[in-house]
């Protein structure tokens, strides 16, 4: 064994030490930041129990909190924000990377990466200010009219069209992950090798048959990584829903037009008054909440990926 | 003189300036309450420029600057909700007020006017309540004749946030209703029966001007900037009064600041012009000093400001405190001491 041979070995050594160490790194505060949110949670856990994620009550001077509403508020606009963004960010990507003619390809995806920058406080002023008015008088009454009339999905689109309100969050987080959803669409479905859509081309296929047939299937896990990013964005957005969203702690009914509350805006608002004791341990639960709602979020796309990865890999 | 004795003697002159700097200019820190930060601001500049000493306020929240001062990382703390006499006793903690402003109803309904309405403590607790419900309700007719109202919903704005305009107003429907004091209660936020919130005296504003027939409360000071239309109401005394400088300083000037540690708060006081939604800011500092030399520091920087901060209290919308309890305040001052029990001031 010659010399310089040794010492790339030693230095092998060191690199894979040091970038372990790095990785250890992130388990390290992963688990730090939970252990320091639990202690700090501690008496606000002992004080209510499971009943903090049923408890639809916030009631600071009584000392007594639940999450039920801030959840409730979370996860209703992060999914509208989804149904509206994915059919969305899936055309654009398409349209940028089959169909758009070449010159406009380049502009229009510097547009979106623009939209990407945009401080979340730009979007919640401007959701507040320009968005909201338009919407309450203009797009909600419509909404009311039409869908509003059906049965049992009527009851979500009823109430007085203030213009903020859990659908005005969802559709302003929506214009949010949209960049986001869609720089990751088009990075994977740019991947796929001409040479299989070619081949679909040349049996005959159409446009859609290709893209359906081969560029999704092919870029499977990528989409769907691009879209659990956008769903993390939406569920940890702070600035933006706290301007839209209404901040009132009550469920009188899940009508999506009525004012509600996340966990991130409660956060937002009411931590920098509360005064030490119960009233921050059940803030600083709030926030461990999110965190297991974000790590549920992720373990449930992982184990959609390994289902899709089962289900094609038997069909081959 | 040679070209190293004069670099020798410059040297010298630099580190004797030096050091007399780091010797004589005193820096003092505090925290907490963002409602007085910008007059707090104003006086530690004007401060600065008297007489050199530095005073750094971090305007991190009530329940923020509480936290350090029980944790001894600043020289002092601020709060808009004063503490209770017992927690002050626990902690070993005194308080006393800054300055003191008003919190103002204000309503956005066609044809209405600053000042054209009149409410009472119990009117405005029932909207907040969500009792009344209407414009021309009945209550409200009664107090205004002459006032022709619309027999439309009221939209109900508040504060989202946690603060201390909140607090005062919930305070004052606590004395108002029984009603609101046991389902409601008094807080920098409370869980509210009815309405919508925005952040901040901005975010309240906002929607008030945006959406019609609404009513919100504010800041006085941020109700007369931007010239929202406010509600007169109806004071301890019986009377209707506005809310100016003259009505805010009267509920301060009628307390009774002796009993209860200075955490008095202002709300419906009996002076015949007192403003019923009044209150103070506070400072909160140990009665037991580890660095007495920056507590005496921290009483200059306020004696200071007490004698010569009133213009630029009232310049930025605060209402300074009458002289009769600037005098109580500085007598409360020998309570502070160092750990041999020798006052610090």
């Amino acid at each position: 064994m010659n010399e310089s041979h040794k010492r790339g070995r030693i230095g092998d050594l060191l690199f894979f030490n040091v970038t372990r160490a790095f990785a250890a790194l992130t388990l390290i505060l992963l688990i730090g930041i939970i252990l320091s949110l639990t202690w700090s949670a501690l008496p606000s856990i002992k004080a209510f129990g499971f009943g903090f994620l049923t408890s639809s009550e916030w009631n600071p001077p009584a000392e007594r909190f639940g999450a039920l509403v801030p959840m409730y508020g979370t996860l209703a606009t992060s999914l509208i924000a989804l149904v509206i963004a994915l059919p969305i960010s899936f055309g654009i990507a398409l349209f940028l990377t089959e169909l758009a003619p070449a010159w406009l390809r380049r502009p229009l995806g510097i547009a979106i990466e623009l939209l990407a920058g945009i401080p979340s406080i730009v979007f919640g002023i401007w959701g507040l200010l320009v968005f909201a008015p338009i919407f309450g008088e203009h797009v909600q009454p419509w909404i009311a009219k039409t869908i509003g009339s059906l049965p049992v999905i009527g009851s979500l689109f009823s109430g007085p069209a203030l213009g903020i309100g859990i659908l005005a969050a969802g559709i302003i987080l929506a214009i949010m992950i949209i960049p986001f959803i869609t720089s990751v669409m088009r990075d994977v479905f740019e991947l796929v090798p001409p040479m299989l859509k070619e081949s679909c081309y040349g049996l005959g296929g159409t446009t859609w048959e290709v893209v359906w047939r081969v560029v999704l299937p092919y870029t499977r896990v990528g989409v769907i990584g691009g879209v659990m990013l956008g769903l993390g964005r939406a569920l940890g957005e702070t600035m933006a829903v706290t301007f839209v969203i209404g901040n009132a702690s009550l469920l009188a009914n899940f009508s999506l037009f009525m004012p509600g509350n996340s966990i991130t805006s409660a956060l937002a608002n009411e931590f920098a008054e509360a005064t030490p004791g119960l009233y921050t341990a059940a803030l600083i639960e709030l926030g461990l909440v999110l965190f297991v709602i974000t790590f549920i979020v992720l373990t449930l796309s992982k184990l959609l990926l390994l289902s899709l990865e089962k289900q094609s890999g038997g069909k081959h | 003189m040679s070209k190293m004795q004069f670099f020798k003697q410059t040297m010298l002159a630099v580190a004797i300036s030096a050091s007399a700097v780091s010797a004589f200019a005193v820096e003092i820190t505090g925290a907490g309450a963002s409602f007085p930060a910008p007059v707090y601001a104003k006086w530690a500049e004007a401060y600065q420029k008297a007489t050199g000493n530095k005073v750094n306020y971090q305007s991190i929240g009530s329940g923020g600057g509480i936290k350090q001062i029980n944790a001894k990382t600043v020289d002092f703390g601020a709060s808009d909700m004063p503490l209770k006499a017992e927690v002050l006793e626990k902690d070993g903690l005194v308080q006393f007020p800054t300055v003191i402003g008003g919190v103002v109803p204000v309503v956005n309904v066609s044809g209405i006017h600053a000042g054209q309405l009149k409410f009472t403590g119990q009117v405005l607790a029932d909207i907040y309540l969500g009792k009344i419900t209407k414009w021309n309700d009945k209550a409200i007719a009664e107090l205004n004749p002459g006032v022709t109202l619309p027999a439309i919903d009221i939209a109900v704005i508040r504060r989202a946030d946690g603060s201390g305009t909140s607090f005062i107003f919930t305070n004052y429907l606590s004395k108002s209703s029984d009603e609101w004091k046991t389902k409601v209660g008094e807080g920098t936020v409370v869980q509210w029966p009815t309405g919508m919130g925005g952040k901040g005296n901005e975010g309240v504003s906002a929607f008030l001007q945006r959406i019609p027939n609404s009513i919100g409360y504010v800041e006085s000071a941020y109700a007369k900037q931007n010239k929202l239309a406010w509600v007169s109401l109806k004071n301890a005394a019986g009377n209707y009064v506005s809310p100016e400088d003259d009505s805010f300083k009267e509920a301060a000037a009628t307390a009774d600041w002796s009993k209860s540690a200075f955490g008095e708060i202002l709300t419906n006081q009996a002076g015949k012009k007192a403003w019923p939604i009044t209150g103070a800011t506070f400072i909160l500092m140990h009665k037991v000093q580890d660095k007495p030399g920056q507590a005496a520091e921290v009483l200059k920087f306020f004696e200071w400001s007490y004698k010569n901060g009133d213009k630029m209290a009232s310049d930025l919308d605060y209402v300074p405190l009458p002289d009769s309890l600037v005098k109580q305040i500085s007598a409360s001052w020998s309570h502070i001491k160092d750990a041999s029990g020798k006052a610090v001031k």
